[in-house]
């Protein structure tokens, strides 16, 4: 009888740990990736630096490491000669959170943050020598955030004051990027005047998209610091960052509650977003599915010992050459060697066939007028 | 794990500084040190310096296990045959004329030359690759050298290691001048060192404290060494520079005293258990015009003299390995008084010539003239220097109106080599070696046209202005004191950067400022004009000139209305009401 007992209570525990581990691989993702993109350059626009970087702080925090980030900035405020605490770029009045921290990695900088490089870097086109920390080196079972900030309109983002991305090209990235399974889930979150215009056209499933304002408001900034003397947050990232700072890798806190950030009393505008792309419910999206990152975690009992001795393998190198006189350095300022340094000589080329006609047509001018008995003057 | 390695590593520093690692010899070894020199305005300059020594044969790619020197770049000294690297990131302008001679200079913004070994076939090629991962490595943005921003020189930027022979078409060299230096660029350098920047002398390397300052340099220099003095075997070196100058006193934040806590925030607490040598040395060399006597605290264990850069210089040195240095406290600050009354110090600081200078003159958007001044204040001694200036293709150099002026009279140079750029493919090189006689002033002047670019060509913040590159003076200066060749593994990092060959001279290698030229831009939002024009001059002008000549009017019979309004005129006149 008591047997019988301790059988079902041991299929109870492991139908528990059967749902535990099926919710742990519900979403369906292996890796995170993060694409935070600063699209404004000059000093008055220190708010979306700010924004970039308090996203890009609490991403790293939860646990994406750098080389899962591409961090584009477009202009660099923490060492702006405007800027009266050098690198330093803070987010609350008072100067009290330096989101920019001691830490940090920045990919793409100043004027190389352009469209073209914005959309090679979403859909993998990228030249062979790009190095590794500005690839978007993402999977099929990869969830990816994108966040953008920056100067926009009803259907446009602005690069720098100098190019626009249109919300057609987006789209279309985000379609490239499907149809080359680049991505599992992807988040993307816009904070500028007008957001909810830059979603409108998407058409690839599994897109979440968040916006600051609806079509026809303006994004407002949040404070401005006296010291500084600029504004420092946009309020829609501001309200984000606080609400993130709540969170921690182990949150069960899902995507409803980011959206009921900022409301209109807050923010001014009207935050917005779209899920009918999304196939999971957003009751079941847990934040840190997009702003954390899962690693695959295999526990095992067995010990593995170090070999701490690595005699045997260094010797198994081979031998320096020795040369056989000694060598020497290179004398820094040779004066007589440069001086009598040859020119590279040119290389002859036979006269072309202008020159040879030219001096024909001179030699028999001269002949037919002054007769060919000159001839034995000249040889 | 990490822990116990960590564990064995302290227990084997903790065996003393004469201990036999059991086993086998290490094939690298790490020193660090940090030079405090104060400035003769009152600011302070601080130099680090770690250097990796790995005694292994890196080209031949033999080598598979990296462990003080990082796998990073030994992969790409290895991968694409790299002679010699020296990369610097600069932010700032070291000011001569207040601050004396520099150490070791380095232009503004990004500076990259290469050596390659003979056996590299493209050379463009790897120099490509290597500033592409070299872009990756520091998150700066090498990636722009191209062929518009790379020149070979010919005489200039001899190898500073052991070298075979110098074919120049293996050197490449490039400057980016507008490239900003800031943590990002701090913090990959700071994950080169062996030991982060977690203990020993990194510890001070805090980016609030070191970006806030006049002047910032870092570097990185990789380069083939004698490994012993009989130089039958090669060692690679790799170090890492860190130049600083704090300027609380002259822009007025704070007072003269100084101190490691003041101005890093920070105080040293142990070495780097993985350095050989850790030590810290403070110039205390009495400056000569000036009464004030220094006082450095805590007392330093040993004195070092030295001639440095011509010039007998005095240092206090604490050895941050020698245990008795932390018996009286955990930490060491070392701290500077200066001993004088308090109403001396407005003084202002005697300046010292600058030895170079550079200026764009000129006016408009068409031409101008570039000028560089060489002050030689030797009193009697001549010496030859070497004048490399790259110039962007948009200023078209005319070669023509190159002028060289000493005392009055033209000076010509000994070597002259001019490489005319190309639009869009190549800038211009142009190097010279000119013998500056004693006590002179030499201005070189060369006069060019500004260049109009194509509109997609232009930066997104053309009103900034265009940089054009710092110009280098390489010299060989005769020094006041004779230099005894000293040994280089003994003598301080500082000393032994460029490899000297007598003691009457010293190498030296000086830059000037880099110059802003504003190229004439055009009106960017001019095609959103244009186009809102012409479509308004269309359709009203052209719309209505249409309309007027092809509109014509019919006259419209009165419609009978629809079934509602005739059922509604039969009712009304069955009424006797008029119909609607």
């Amino acid at each position: 009888m008591s047997g019988h007992f301790l059988l079902l209570k041991k299929s109870n525990n492991f139908s528990i740990f059967q749902d535990q581990a099926e919710q742990f691989f519900r979403s369906g993702h292996t890796n995170n990736w993060a694409v935070l993109v600063c699209t404004s350059r000059f000093w008055f626009n220190y708010r979306h630096v700010a924004n970039t970087l308090s996203v890009y702080r609490s991403v790293k925090r939860l646990g994406i490491p750098d080389s899962h980030i591409v961090l584009m900035l477009a202009d660099d405020m923490a060492c702006n000669p405007r800027n009266p605490k050098p690198a330093t770029v803070f987010s609350h009045k008072n100067m009290e959170l330096n989101v920019y921290g001691d830490d940090v990695e920045v990919d793409y900088r100043s004027y190389e943050v352009t469209v073209e490089n914005f959309l090679r870097v979403l859909t993998g086109r990228i030249p062979p020598s790009t190095p590794r920390s500005k690839r978007l080196l993402s999977d099929d079972r990869s969830n990816i955030l994108i966040y953008m900030t920056g100067h926009g309109g009803n259907g446009f983002l602005k690069f720098q004051d100098s190019e626009e991305i249109t919300n057609v090209e987006l789209a279309d990235a985000f379609e490239q990027m499907w149809q080359k399974r680049r991505y599992n889930e992807l988040l993307f979150i816009i904070d500028t005047c007008q957001g909810a215009s830059m979603y409108e056209r998407f058409y690839s499933p599994n897109i979440m998209a968040l916006a600051s304002s609806q079509v026809g408001e303006d994004s407002l900034s949040h404070q401005p610091d006296l010291g500084i003397g600029v504004h420092l947050m946009d309020r829609y990232t501001f309200y984000v960052l606080e609400f993130l700072e709540e969170i921690h890798p182990a949150s069960q806190t899902n995507m409803n509650d980011l959206f009921q950030v900022c409301p209109k009393s807050l923010c001014v505008s009207t935050p917005g977003h779209r899920t009918d792309l999304f196939q999971r419910d957003p009751q079941n999206v847990l934040i840190t599915d997009f702003f954390g990152s899962v690693r695959k975690v295999e526990i095992t009992t067995e010990t593995v010992s170090l070999d701490n001795d690595l005699a045997g393998f260094e010797s198994n190198l081979p031998k320096d050459e020795l040369a056989t006189e000694p060598l020497k350095y290179a004398e820094q300022l040779p004066v007589a060697q440069i001086i009598h340094q040859k020119p590279k000589q040119k290389d002859w080329h036979p006269p072309g066939g202008f020159i040879l006609g030219l001096w024909a047509l001179i030699i028999m001018v001269f002949f037919k007028t002054y007769g060919i008995k000159h001839m034995k003057h000249i040889f | 794990m990490a822990a116990a390695a960590a564990a064995l590593l302290l227990l084997l520093a903790a065996a003393g500084p004469g201990r036999a690692v059991p086993g086998r010899a290490r094939r690298d070894a790490l020193r660090e040190e940090l030079l405090l020199s104060p400035l003769p305005n009152g600011d302070v300059a601080a130099a680090f310096q770690f250097r990796t020594r790995w005694d292994a044969d890196l080209p031949r790619g033999a080598v598979s296990h990296y462990r003080l020197f990082p796998k990073a770049l030994g992969r790409l000294v290895a991968a694409l045959g790299v002679q010699e690297l020296h990369l610097a990131l600069t932010q700032g302008f070291w000011r001569t004329r207040t601050w004396g001679q520099p150490p070791l200079q380095a232009p503004a913004g990004a500076e990259l030359w290469v050596w390659f070994q003979p056996t590299v076939t493209d050379v463009d090629k790897a120099w490509k690759e290597l500033s592409n991962i070299l872009s990756g490595i520091f998150c700066a943005s090498l990636n722009f050298i191209d062929s518009t921003n790379t020149v070979t020189p010919t005489a200039s930027f001899k190898p500073l290691g052991l070298a075979n022979g110098t074919d120049h078409h293996l050197l490449r060299y490039a400057v980016l001048p507008r490239e900003v230096v800031c943590t990002e660029n701090l913090t990959p350098w700071k994950k080169l060192l062996p030991c982060g920047s977690k203990a020993g002398l990194a510890v001070l390397l805090k980016a609030e404290r070191l970006f806030h300052s006049s002047y910032h340099s870092q570097a990185v220099h990789i380069r083939p060494i004698c490994r012993d003095a009989s130089c039958l075997a090669v060692s690679w070196e790799l170090r890492q520079t860190l130049t600083v100058v704090f300027d609380t006193f002259s822009s007025g934040q704070g007072k003269k005293d100084w101190s490691l806590f003041k101005m890093f925030s920070r105080t040293l607490t142990d070495a780097c258990p993985l350095a050989s040598q850790s030590k810290v040395y403070v110039d205390i060399s009495p400056k000569n015009k000036e009464k004030e006597l220094l006082e450095v605290t805590p007392a330093p264990a040993s004195v070092y003299e030295a001639i440095v850069q011509g010039e007998k210089r005095t240092y206090a040195v604490y050895d941050l390995l020698s245990p008795s240095l932390f018996n009286t406290s955990r930490s060491l600050n070392v701290q500077l008084k200066w001993k004088r009354p308090k109403n001396h110090l407005a003084q202002p600081a005697t300046p010292v010539s600058s030895p170079l200078a550079r200026y764009v003159s000129g006016y408009g958007l068409q031409t101008g003239e570039i000028s560089t001044l060489i002050y030689n204040t030797h009193p009697y001694r001549a010496f030859p220097v070497i004048l490399l200036e790259t110039v962007p293709w948009y200023l078209r150099l005319y070669v023509h109106t190159l002028t060289i002026i000493t005392k009055g009279k033209e000076n010509k140079p000994s070597y002259i080599h001019y490489q005319p750029a190309q639009d869009r493919r190549r800038p211009h090189l142009l190097e010279m070696l000119i013998q500056l006689p004693a006590n002179s002033v030499t201005k070189i002047t060369i006069q060019f046209e500004r260049a109009l670019l194509k509109w997609t060509e232009y930066t997104p913040d053309p009103n900034h202005g265009f940089y054009v590159s710092s110009s280098v003076l390489s010299a060989l200066v005769p020094s006041v004191i004779a230099m005894k060749a000293v040994d280089v593994e003994q003598s301080p990092l500082f000393t032994s950067l460029f490899p000297s060959s007598d003691g009457s001279s010293y190498f030296v290698r000086l830059y000037t400022e880099p110059l802003l030229v504003n190229l004439p831009t055009p009106d960017f939002s001019m095609p959103y004009n244009v186009i809102c024009l012409t479509c308004t001059v269309v359709a009203v002008c052209y719309g209505s000139f249409y309309n007027l000549l092809t509109r014509t009017f019919h006259v419209e019979e009165p419609s009978r209305g629809g079934l509602a309004k005739r059922l509604a005129n039969i009712i009304r006149k069955f009424r006797g009401v008029p119909p609607l």
